[in-house]
């Protein structure tokens, strides 16, 4: 097969993978102000047993959007190119709430200060909401098309990506992530917040079903051709399983069918694109496969690499999730160890 | 300010503060794998409790470093999209491969040892320490490989069809001699940054310890800190003489490659034979010849540097008027917009920042004398100097490095790719030509303004916590939490280094 199809797909697996997997944390994140109950000190306890359930593998998961990155650079120069200096604002949000994200996932537990848990909440809180919706945004642009120049430069403007199409492929992400990580953290706990956490995701996952197949259909029907029907259908089957698996209580099968709904919706994404790697608006000029690839060199060392370094990744990432298999529970959470601002003097000698 | 002039402050700036707490992280982690090997080798209870000290001190570190490497991946798409197409059949390349080989393994076996003391074997828990070690050591290899090809390109031909620069060998882009001066540079550069923070620290801590005379605080400091201090002095002195040899290699080395870059370093305006280092210099600012006026020089020691020879005709070192006049014959006095091209970088920043980056290693060498003469033959030192001398030596291998980076970039103007000598032809760009045409200065300039303020607060809380988390010292009691050393298995019982 044609290395530039080969590479297509690898972006695409790449990016399918940061979805699916940052997609829990997000959804993790953005539960943080929702699912805890009880009062101030229950809800803290709460809240650090949500962080603690990701708190091992979320800095894995964002190095695939990290891959995902260097690899399009890699094989793609000109999409790479394109599409960071044309998506400049949507991509420096997203930047920004990344940053505060982790930051405040790392530094949350240092002090033990009621007023700095709150506004690492809010940074938590900003940090997952605002990405969700704008990973959903630019997707749903590069399938719909976005408008270039011949010199395949984006000239569509920031205001143009906000079209009703792509709010909903906003809402639609944001849906399924937090459908996502609230499969996640039934799976994850134990106790009465295992219990919330399902009776959350018997409705979001009917909402799923409403947004993310409308927009699919929207998506199908209007810039789509052929055989991604078939991703469209294998969404929708994964999200109505959702509702059943999840309303049986089978948690597992449950988080399973909401990571297959994310594939199916990365596929239909990138097999709509296909083989443009950003289309044309309204049949203007499109940046193809073909006209973004490196050369056949470049794309054959990075084709050994990365033959030899994925599949080592994926088994240790694996390998983590295996470790930490054991659901948390609040009596898990120990006394807060952060610190307090100011030195109780001496204390320490 | 033009686009240009923005998005070249911008990428200063966030480049720069993401090296902040890039070297530390590279030099820390391969000295608490040190310090927890000790403990897992020997049983003895203080090497876990500075295990568990600079581990803290290491993931405060550690998290800046990951959120502001993820704006560096983007950045040049951003803002620098001109060159993004004209160099990404190569310059991806050593990008991917960071985050494949290195990112995934630092960023998963990091959170294998955070939350893993309880779950993994004393020896599985160790190789995640050592594996993170390895892992940010690898990815400096290849950013630097990336930035190597940039100083000097090889391996790569220019195609007059798709008007870029293409890979013709990836064995010679990660075999490049500048690489391999500049990342052994960088990485002792790292250990010597880490070194002296740990000395630093450690030292300050002991003083403070003796002074109360208490035996038991004296007791603490002779059996915990003292070898901290003994292992950061160690990593300070082989790293101090690797940075410098290092150095020597990749100024010879810039030389030959980018004579405009060392002419200017010197402020040597005419080739000259015998060229002295100059220690201070004075001049006008306006980056010209005309008023540069060397006040205190070694005589010969610039010949040797870059020939090594002190004399003699072997020791002839071009200025850069030569090199003007060279590359102007090579590559045009007018660029793409008709406007003269000045192949000089500018002069103060690349002579100054070149002084201070050498200058600020005397803070380690101090600490580092300082620290073997206190604490000779087994003794503790509660001299106050001492302390003081531990704690101001912290900033200045921070600062040597922020220069060298200075001194590297900016000595690299006007260029972002440097013609190679040895001539892979029109496989050059200036910086000009590099910036994003489609992004507006309005649009770089908020995103700078952005950047700076969160930065700026960012710094803030970092600098708090790691003050805070350093005066809070050693923890009093540890456990050893391994799943050997428990005869229960509570199901119930809280973990480890939870958030
Ligand atoms: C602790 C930090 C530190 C210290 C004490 C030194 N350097 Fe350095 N230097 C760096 C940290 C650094 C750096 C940040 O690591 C740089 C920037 C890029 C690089 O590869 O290393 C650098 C660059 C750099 C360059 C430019 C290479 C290029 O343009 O690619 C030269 C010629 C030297 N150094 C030479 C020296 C010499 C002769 C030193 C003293 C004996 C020295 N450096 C001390
Ligand atoms: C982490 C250490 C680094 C520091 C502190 C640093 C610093 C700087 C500085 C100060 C500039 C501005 C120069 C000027 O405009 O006068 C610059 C420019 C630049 N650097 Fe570096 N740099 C670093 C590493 C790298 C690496 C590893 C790469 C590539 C992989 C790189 C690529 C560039 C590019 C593309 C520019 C373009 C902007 C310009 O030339 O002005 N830098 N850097
Ligand atoms: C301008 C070019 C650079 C880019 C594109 C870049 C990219 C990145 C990224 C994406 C991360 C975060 C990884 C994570 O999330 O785990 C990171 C962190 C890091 N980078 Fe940089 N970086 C640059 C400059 C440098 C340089 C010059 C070095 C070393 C010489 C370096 C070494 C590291 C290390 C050790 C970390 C520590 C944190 C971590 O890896 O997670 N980087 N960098």
């Amino acid at each position: 097969m044609d290395l530039t199809i080969v590479w297509f797909v690898l972006i695409a697996v790449l990016w399918t993978g940061y979805l699916v997997l940052e997609g829990f944390d997000f959804g993790v994140g953005m539960l943080a102000s929702l699912l805890p109950r009880g009062d101030a000190a229950a809800r803290e306890k709460e809240r650090r047993l949500l962080v603690n359930t990701i708190g091992p593998v979320w800095d894995g998961n964002e190095v695939w959007l990290i891959t995902a990155g260097g690899a399009t650079f890699a094989a793609f120069p000109e999409w790479y190119a394109t599409l960071f200096s044309g998506f400049y604002i949507p991509l420096l949000l997203i930047l920004v709430a990344l940053i505060v994200r982790g930051v405040a996932f790392e530094y949350r537990g240092k002090i033990a200060d009621a007023a700095w848990a709150r506004r690492c909440d809010v940074a938590i809180q900003v940090g997952s909401w605002l990405p969700a919706v704008l990973w959903g945004v630019a997707f749903a642009n590069l399938v719909r098309g976005v408008h270039l120049d011949e010199a395949h430069q984006y000239v569509g403007g920031f205001w143009a990506l906000l079209n009703p199409f792509a709010l909903l492929g906003g809402l639609t992400t944001l849906v399924l992530f937090l459908l996502h990580g609230t499969v996640f953290v039934a799976l994850k706990t134990d106790g009465d917040i295992r219990h919330r956490a399902r009776r959350l995701a018997g409705g979001l996952s009917v909402a799923a079903v409403v947004v993310a197949g409308g927009w699919a259909v929207w998506a199908q029907v209007a810039f789509s051709t052929g055989w991604t029907w078939v991703a469209v259908a294998v969404a929708g089957a994964a999200l109505l399983g959702v509702v059943v698996t999840n309303g049986a209580g089978r948690e597992g099968w449950a988080f399973t069918l909401s990571a297959v709904s994310i594939v199916a919706t990365a596929v239909l994404i990138f097999g709509s694109m296909f083989p443009d790697v950003m289309p044309g608006l309204d049949g203007g000029a499109s940046l193809s496969v073909a006209e973004a690839a490196s050369t056949p060199y470049t794309l054959t060392v990075m084709t050994w690499v990365a033959a030899f370094l994925t599949p080592l990744v994926i088994a240790y990432q694996a390998w983590t999730y295996w470790v930490f298999r054991r659901r948390l529970s609040v009596e898990h959470i120990p006394a807060p160890a952060g610190l307090t601002w100011q030195r109780i003097r001496d204390a320490a000698f | 300010m033009d686009a240009l002039d923005l998005a070249r402050w911008q990428f200063a700036i966030v480049t720069v503060y993401h090296f902040v707490f890039v070297p530390l992280t590279i030099g820390l982690a391969p000295l608490v794998a040190i310090m927890q090997t000790a403990w897992v080798r020997t049983g003895n209870e203080r090497w876990l409790r500075l295990t568990k000290f600079f581990g803290k001190l290491f993931l405060i570190n550690f998290a800046l470093g990951v959120v502001t490497g993820i704006v560096q991946e983007f950045q040049f798409g951003m803002n620098w999209s001109e060159y993004s197409r004209f160099v990404g059949d190569v310059f991806g390349a050593p990008l991917a491969m960071e985050a494949l080989a290195a990112f995934f393994v630092e960023s998963t076996f990091l959170g294998l040892w955070i939350f893993g003391w309880d779950r993994l074997s004393k020896r599985v828990h160790l190789a995640c320490i050592w594996a993170v070690a390895v892992a940010v050591n690898l990815s400096a290899f290849f950013i630097l490989a990336a930035n190597s090809w940039m100083q000097h390109p090889v391996g790569t031909r220019f195609n007059p069809e798709t008007g870029r620069a293409e890979m013709e060998s990836i064995w010679a882009i990660l075999g490049n001699n500048t690489l391999w001066a500049a990342y052994p540079h960088t990485v002792t550069a790292a250990f010597l940054t880490a070194g002296t923070f740990v000395a630093g620290i450690a030292a300050w801590w002991m003083v403070r310890l003796v002074r109360t005379r208490t035996p038991d605080n004296v007791e603490l400091a002779r059996t915990v800190y003292r070898p901290a201090v003994i292992l950061g002095t160690v990593t300070m002195l082989v790293a101090g003489i690797g940075v410098a040899a290092s150095g020597d290699l990749q100024a010879k080395l810039m030389f030959e490659q980018q004579p405009a870059k060392m002419a200017s370093a010197e402020a040597l305006c005419e080739g000259t034979e015998a060229a002295a280092f100059s220690i201070l210099t004075i001049g006008d600012l306006t980056n010209s010849c005309e008023g540069v006026r060397h006040l205190i020089e070694v005589p010969g020691l610039s010949s040797y540097l870059g020939t090594g020879h002190f004399s003699g005709e072997e020791s002839y070192l071009p200025g850069v008027e030569d090199v003007q006049e060279e590359y102007t014959a090579r590559y045009g006095d007018t660029d793409a917009a008709g406007d003269p091209v000045v192949y000089t970088p500018n002069l103060a920043l690349t002579y100054w920042s070149f002084r201070l980056m050498i200058g600020f290693a005397a803070g380690s060498v101090a600490l580092a004398l300082a620290a073997l003469w206190f604490t000779r033959g087994g003794r503790v030192s509660g001299n106050p100097w001492l302390a003081r001398l531990g704690i101001a030596a912290i900033p200045t291998p921070f600062l040597a490095s922020s220069f060298g980076w200075i001194f590297t970039e900016t000595g690299r103007q006007p260029w972002v790719v440097v013609p190679n000598p040895t001539g892979i032809d029109m496989v050059r760009l200036l910086t000009e030509r590099g910036v994003s045409t489609v992004v507006s200065p309005g649009m770089v300039l908020a995103s700078m303004i952005v950047f700076t303020l969160l930065y700026g607060g960012l710094a803030v809380v970092w600098f708090r916590l790691m003050h805070r988390y350093a005066v809070e010292g050693v923890p009093r009691v540890v456990h050893d939490d391994s799943p050997e050393a428990r005869a229960d298995d509570d199901a119930d019982r809280p973990l480890s280094f939870a958030y």
